[in-house]
């Protein structure tokens, strides 16, 4: 049966990691290959490195940090954040990674979705919603949530999968960063409207939060940053409480 | 000494295979090769076809490099230890059927399809780790399994990315499948001719024991 996925966010700045983890084996609690690498060894399904940083003169560190962690790391690698054409999508998969994830960019150039999906294939192309309640319906936002499109998530959801995206990355603005679990309606909701598979992401606190976003999101793979970051949990310890509630998940390394 | 060739045909995660390998004989004496040259060809003891991709643009792609010919006199007559990963392994089939009907190789008889989705009941891509089912224990499974080290076969899994599936016409060349709505095939393994749908290089702890498992061929 095919497992469900628990994919930690790494949020990288300029090279380095914004908000770090404590694993007390690090050397450098701020290298994202470090964190990625002790991720992986603990059973994370993939890895996906946002990159937040502002400035043009980004791309240099990211490439950097791409290609270290994919000769470290033997687990799927996604990366995202600032991505605005085929050459920044093709620069990053020749750094070494599997899957890029598009934003802004797939709203201002929809047709880069499929010029995309279709050169590099679409199992690597990954395009993430940032969505927040209007009324009735939720309304998808860009430029890292300070813009409003006023385009309706569910018809921009039935529209990437048209165009050839291979995932949604579904991220709730209103339970980011709340810790309240996900926003369980709109990942179910998006989750039935596509036939391709939905990562639930934003609000994740506690254990059973992941649960209900498989179970009662529908969601066929979950993210989280902070809980991870921080340490409030592990990946193995979600890992073995899902399997406790007969969630499938990769467990086959877990005790090596 | 080991002279491993990734046959670079303008496709693939050639990158991914290629920090696997280096990964798996850190401490050997061992060349890896990134390259569509004849000369490489000839050199190497073991080969490996990537590939991601349409199967049509991959087919064209590894025509283009002209090493078609010399690829199938190291695999089919001197019987080099081959492996054909994803699309790498599709390509390998009768014939195949993504975005028209292209023959393949024809290396391995069988058709690739697309999986089917059951009434848009199923996601595809098939994407993820899923569970392995091994068929029949082959000298290269025993070895493989011997370095997994696990007692339960089931906690095995591998990650998979694709949307279409090699039905392949002889059970025997099938070594391991998996499970999304239809039996897919996973492995198949005629002689020196190995392929996966699954990707060892993405496949953590499982997939280094099989690239290990594949450079202790021949």
């Amino acid at each position: 049966m095919l497992k469900i996925r628990i994919i930690p966010c790494l949020d990288v700045d300029a090279g380095r990691v914004v908000k770090g983890i404590n694993f007390l084996s690090l050397r450098d609690a701020g290298d994202p290959v470090e964190q990625a690498k002790a991720y992986s060894d603990e059973g994370a399904d993939e890895i996906t490195f946002l990159d937040i940083t502002a400035t043009h003169q980004r791309r240099r560190p990211m490439i950097d940090v791409i290609s270290k962690t994919a000769e470290k790391c033997f687990v799927p690698l996604t990366v995202g954040g600032g991505v605005k054409n085929i050459m920044d999508i093709k620069e990053f998969l020749l750094a070494g990674a599997d899957k890029v994830s598009i934003n802004s960019a797939a709203i201002k150039n929809p047709s880069l979705i499929n010029e995309s999906s279709k050169k590099f294939g679409n199992q690597c192309i990954v395009v993430a919603i940032d969505a927040k309640k209007k009324s009735k319906n939720w309304n998808v936002f860009i430029n890292g949530g300070r813009v409003d499109t006023g385009i309706d998530a569910i018809s921009w959801a039935k529209n990437i999968e048209k165009r050839g995206a291979g995932e949604i990355l579904l991220t709730s603005m209103d339970r980011d960063g709340t810790k309240n679990g996900f926003d369980l309606e709109l990942t179910s909701t998006i989750s039935s409207a596509v036939n391709i598979p939905v990562i639930a992401s934003g609000g994740v606190g506690c254990l059973k939060d992941f649960f209900d976003g498989i179970k009662l999101g529908g969601a066929s793979a979950v993210l989280a940053a902070s809980v991870f970051h921080f340490k409030e949990l592990t990946i193995k310890q979600v890992k073995k409480y899902l399997k406790s509630k007969s969630i499938n998940v990769r467990i086959d390394n877990l005790d090596k | 000494m080991k002279n491993v060739l990734i046959i670079d045909y303008g496709t693939g995660n050639l990158k991914s295979v290629h920090n696997a390998i280096k990964k798996v004989t850190e401490k050997q004496d061992c060349k890896i090769l990134v390259s569509s040259s004849i000369e490489d060809l000839k050199k190497s003891t073991h080969i490996i076809l990537p590939g991601v991709g349409a199967f049509e643009s991959c087919l064209n792609g590894l025509i283009k490099t002209k090493v078609r010919s010399y690829l199938e006199e190291m695999v089919l007559e001197k019987k080099k230890p081959f492996l054909g990963i994803c699309v790498g392994m599709q390509m390998l089939a009768t014939k195949g059927y993504e975005n028209g009907e292209f023959s393949g190789l024809g290396w391995i008889s069988g058709e690739v399809k697309k999986i089917n989705n059951q009434n848009n009941n199923l996601k595809i891509p098939h994407m993820g780790w899923n569970t392995l089912k091994f068929l029949k224990e082959t000298a290269f499974t025993k070895c493989l399994l011997k370095k997994m080290k696990v007692t339960n076969l089931d906690d095995i899994s591998a990650y998979f990315v694709h949307s279409y599936n090699f039905q392949n016409k002889n059970a025997n060349e099938k070594v391991i499948t998996t499970c999304y709505g239809e039996e897919i095939t996973a492995m198949i393994s005629k002689e020196n001719i190995i392929g996966t749908q699954f990707h060892p290089e993405k496949s953590h702890y499982f997939g280094l024991a099989f690239l290990k498992t594949f450079l202790e061929q021949g």
